[in-house]
């Protein structure tokens, strides 16, 4: 029995929460990583892409609210986030027609691009603090039902002293993301768009001698890591809630997510998401109640660093990789 | 400096004009009230001696950026990490902290250190599987011997007198020592991060530096036995005289009534000029420091390998060891200005430590300023300072001419409740502006 | 006679200030093999790389078929039946051999399926690692890739920039047999070489540049057999 409270407890407190920010963290690192790979610079308002798109879906959601329109027990964002993707995507391909192709067609050093992304940054991020009604507040916008499963049902229906929740939001972001990375990687995979967005990721040069079309790529590629950084962002929200400056905070863990996964590989980049959001949730759990479970009684909380530091694992995971393995796990691009 | 004016050997004139320029807003600041300007002079001193140590910060950050190519995405944490010194060095001394765990705390960062240092040591020496094995023991077993001695000593120091003090407490030396201590912080943070991230490519030094400055920034909050974390430390000693002792000392009021000011007017002045004495004396020095660097054969290979890293390396210049060494020396000099900027506000306020703020705002600077330039630095810092406290009045005065045509209501009051968080943006167009139309600054490199 | 099917007359041009090329003529007719040999440093690649349009001329003509390209983007004359294997980099590492092939095809709307099938035919080693990817092969199948890559576009010229540099002596006698198979179907082949004995050998023109001249332009075995090119260019 003692056991099982000790599964249930791992279950409900680890697996669950690290799952559902795992695949949050793995919708930001692909679009970090296939920014990456086609545009060669790593985008530092990625970040900010996340709280921009979600602030506009909060919108939409509370227009559609307005007008009485929702999807019952699903939270209403689910429906406005495909128009917050469009118009996320928009601005998006505004930037990188006003900003990056500039530096893209001069073939300006990736670290000019990165600083011209810190620009993109600041602007978003004040776009993002002046929305009416959202600005630097913290925003709750899930509606419909709370649990899938919930404590007390889960303990009458099992009888274990410990409980298990669901919240909808948690299984609805692992099942969207499970979604969005079927479709990216069968579009990848199987279509002529997402090859040659493969082929011009392999070897610039090359796909363009084969007559694949750069800007193409290139707008492609915005709207793809913006509709998952959205994507990432509402759910994230939905989750926990929104505030901006925690959405420039992930930006950490995203970054280490893709680069443990080796930047430009988005495969490596959905693995290393989980690996992130696993290794900060079981750092800083206080494993003193499992212990007791398993026979091990504890004074101390047993946990080995306190939530506040949960952004060194990330680091720390970062440096790890950096000084072992440059390329990542999954074989990145190296420059 | 002849190396500035070989600088704008196309146009002399350009650098003087825009500090002429820069001079005039302070002026207007200072004596001209209006809905634009305070017409204060405090407040103008104020937004000045700021200024000053953003340049000082610029100045580091543009030592690694301008001289190296180094993208530092953490200057806020090494900022922090200068501003723990004055309080270590030079706050009183707290009671029974010391004997509640002093020594105890020392012992388990040292063991700390130590344990990486062994598994560093472990992974190079032993050679074959048992490596990994070896080096996880150590830092598995270091850590439970670093936890071991430390929560009980952390707890004891923070039980201490926790009300009023609960942190380990100051040495109570002079504040301005504090200074080269804060500097020698930074630089040390800084040395471990670039031996690991530098000579691979430059977007991961600025991913690993972003880490980096979030984590100070998190110790700094979360470890009140340092510095009462977010608790705050106020009372920091100052290096100049006090307001209110200059108002109580009859010679200073009849100075001032001579002057025809208000004795709290003339003192806040006074203090303020004081500090921008000593601000501007050490931004001086660091300028010469750094021409004279930049000249010497030391400065010249710095200048080769950011020109053409592949050249000097084919040239035998360890490339990796001089970025490391600038990335040190860049660090230090923002450690310095996070001293300064502590002292200046006499309180350390972890929770004030904003990325945006004190990381991609300096970047801000130094892109306008130019970068490799040091009176470009000077120069982008103070207006880029200025503008940006300036701004947070002036968005809101210029959405109400914008929004004076609307009608009173809900929109309205919305647009001008946001109006104050206009400067990200229009912080955002200078720099994407600048780095477009005059990427190299506005007192370009020669 | 009528004018070659390839003809790139008095190039003149370079990357920067100074010109590489100083007047240099290439012509390749119809199912010829063409050689460019000559010291390092003679522009040989840069010859290739100018009737390829990756260069600005400052002077001098290319024509294909008889069509004037000279003003064309190195992507149009692909569109106008040039197929072009770079040196190095000339394959898409993370993608499958298949994958490789069909991005050679991007830009035909119609059925390639044949092409693939006859590059298959062409290169059989290649074609039982369809599903592999391309940086996972050994050196001379890569070569293998980037060529039918190129064969892809179902090109009237092909241009080889140094195929064999990097590969085994054997298996640089497969690639040269099968760039003879290549010409064979029709298809007109310029190759910069270093292997210069051997490539002559297979070689129905050569052009032996020195300062981005022509120095010697003549039938390959002429060139072998002349002594003056062999005491010079190829060792004795």
């Amino acid at each position: 029995m003692d056991i099982l409270n000790a599964l249930v407890a791992i279950l409900n407190f680890v697996v669950i929460p690290a799952a559902s920010y795992g695949a949050q963290l793995a919708l930001g690192a692909l679009g970090v990583t296939l920014i990456y790979g086609i545009l060669r610079f790593s985008n530092f308002a990625h970040g900010d892409t996340m709280a921009f798109g979600t602030a506009l879906v909060i919108l939409v959601t509370w227009g559609l609210q307005a007008i009485g329109i929702s999807l019952g027990p699903l939270p209403t964002a689910l429906l406005a986030l495909p128009i917050g993707i469009a118009l996320c995507a928009v601005f998006v391909l505004a930037t990188d027609r006003v900003v990056y192709r500039f530096y893209r067609r001069k073939r300006s050093d990736p670290i000019i691009l990165v600083m011209a992304s810190v620009g993109v940054m600041f602007i978003m991020n004040g776009l993002t603090r002046m929305t009416p009604k959202i600005g630097v507040n913290e925003v709750r916008f899930d509606d419909g039902a709370r649990f899938l499963i919930s404590v007390q049902e889960f303990k009458a229906w099992t009888g274990l002293n410990e409980g298990l929740a669901l919240r909808v939001s948690q299984a609805l972001t692992l099942v969207v993301t499970a979604l969005a990375c079927w479709a990216l990687f069968r579009f990848l995979n199987r279509s002529r768009a997402g090859k040659a967005m493969r082929a011009y990721s392999d070897n610039e040069d090359l796909a363009l001698l084969s007559g694949i079309d750069p800007e193409r790529v290139v707008r492609l590629t915005w709207i793809i890591a913006t509709a998952l950084a959205v994507t990432a962002g509402t759910l994230y929200g939905l989750d926990k809630s929104f505030k901006a400056f925690n959405y420039f905070q992930i930006l950490l863990p995203i970054f280490a997510a893709a680069i443990v996964g080796g930047l430009g590989n988005p495969l490596g980049a959905v693995a290393g998401g989980f690996i992130v959001a696993f290794s900060e949730v079981a750092v800083t759990y206080p494993w003193k109640k499992i212990a007791a479970y398993l026979g091990f009684q504890s004074d101390g909380m047993l946990q080995l660093l306190s939530t506040e530091y949960k952004f060194a694992v990330s680091f720390v995971i970062l440096i790890v990789v950096l000084l072992f393995r440059p390329t990542g796990l999954f074989r990145g691009k190296s420059v | 400096m002849s190396h500035t004016r070989q600088a704008e050997a196309s146009n002399p004139w350009r650098a003087p004009l825009l500090f002429l320029v820069l001079a005039v807003l302070f002026v207007l600041e200072g004596s001209f009230r209006s809905a634009l300007f305070s017409g204060s002079w405090n407040t103008a001193l104020g937004i000045l001696n700021m200024g000053l140590i953003s340049a000082i910060m610029v100045l580091g950050v543009n030592m690694q950026w301008g001289y190296a190519g180094l993208f530092n995405a953490g200057v806020v944490g090494f900022l922090a990490l200068g501003g723990l010194a004055p309080v270590l060095v030079s706050t009183a001394p707290v009671a029974g902290a010391w004997a509640a765990g002093g020594p105890r705390v020392i012992l388990a960062l040292a063991v700390g250190l130590g344990t990486l240092a062994l598994a560093a040591l472990a992974w190079r020496r032993i050679a074959g599987p048992l490596r990994v094995v070896a080096m996880i023991a150590v830092l598995v077993a270091g850590f439970v011997l670093y936890r071991y001695l430390f929560d009980p000593a952390v707890a004891a120091i923070e039980a201490n007198n926790s009300a009023a003090a609960g942190n380990i407490g100051g040495l109570g030396w002079t504040v301005l020592l504090s200074w080269p201590v804060g500097a020698l912080f930074a630089a040390a943070a800084a040395w471990g991060v670039g031996k690991v991230a530098l000579g691979l490519r430059s977007d991961y030094l600025a991913i690993a530096t972003l880490g980096i400055g979030e984590i100070i920034v998190a110790v700094m909050r979360n470890e009140e036995w340092l510095a009462r974390g977010v608790k705050n430390m106020s009372g920091i000693p100052r290096p100049v005289p006090y307001e209110l002792d200059l108002q109580s000392d009859p010679g200073f009021v009849a100075k001032a009534a001579e002057w025809g000011m208000d004795p709290g007017t003339a003192s806040g002045i006074w203090v303020k000029l004081m500090y921008a004495g000593l601000f501007g004396a050490v931004l001086l020095a660091l300028i010469l420091l750094a021409e004279l660097a930049l000249k010497s054969p030391w400065g010249r290979m710095m200048r080769a390998i950011r020109d053409n890293e592949t050249a000097a390396e084919a040239m035998g210049k360890h490339v990796t060891r001089r970025h490391l060494q600038i990335f040190v020396i860049g660090s230090a000099v923002i450690g310095l200005a996070g001293a300064m900027m502590v002292t200046l506000d006499g309180l350390l306020s972890p929770n004030s430590f904003n990325p945006l703020r004190y990381t991609f705002l300096i970047w801000v600077m130094v892109i306008v300023g130019g970068s490799g330039n040091n009176w470009g630095a000077v120069l982008g810092a103070v207006l880029i300072w200025f503008l940006w406290i300036k701004a947070e009045v002036w968005g809101p005065e210029l959405m109400r001419l914008i929004t004076l045509p609307l009608p009173e209501g809900a929109f309205r009051s919305h647009m001008l409740g946001g109006a104050p968080h206009m400067r990200f943006i229009a912080l955002g167009l200078v720099l994407l502006l600048v780095l477009r139309f005059a990427p190299r600054g506005l007192v370009p490199e020669k | 006679m009528a004018s070659p099917y390839l003809s790139a007359t008095d190039m003149r041009g370079g990357y920067g200030k100074a010109d590489i090329l100083n007047g240099c003529t290439l012509t390749v007719d119809k199912g010829q093999i063409a050689v460019i040999v000559g010291p390092n440093g003679a522009g040989k690649s840069t010859a290739m790389k100018a009737v390829f349009g990756m260069l600005n001329l400052r002077e001098g003509r290319v024509t294909l078929g008889g069509e004037d390209i000279t003003a064309l983007t190195p992507q149009e004359r692909v569109r106008k039946g040039m197929g072009f294997v770079p040196q190095t980099h000339n394959i898409f590492p993370t993608m499958t051999v298949e994958e490789n092939l069909e991005m050679g095809a991007y830009i035909r709307e119609d059925d390639y399926r044949d092409t693939m099938a006859q590059v298959y035919e062409l290169f059989p080693a290649v074609a039982d690692k369809r599903r592999q990817n391309a940086g996972e092969l050994s050196g001379g199948q890569r070569q293998q890739v980037a060529v039918g890559r190129a064969l892809m576009t179902r090109p009237s010229l092909l241009m080889l920039d140094e195929p064999t540099a990097g590969v085994s002596p054997i298996v640089m006698d497969e690639l040269f047999d099968r760039i003879i198979e290549v010409a064979r179907t029709g298809i007109s082949i310029l190759m910069v070489e270093q292997n210069a004995r051997q490539a002559l050998e297979i070689a129905d023109v050569g052009y032996v540049l020195v300062q981005g001249a022509n120095r010697y332009t003549d039938s390959g075995s002429a060139l072998l057999a002349d002594p003056e090119v062999r005491r010079t260019f190829l060792g004795g």
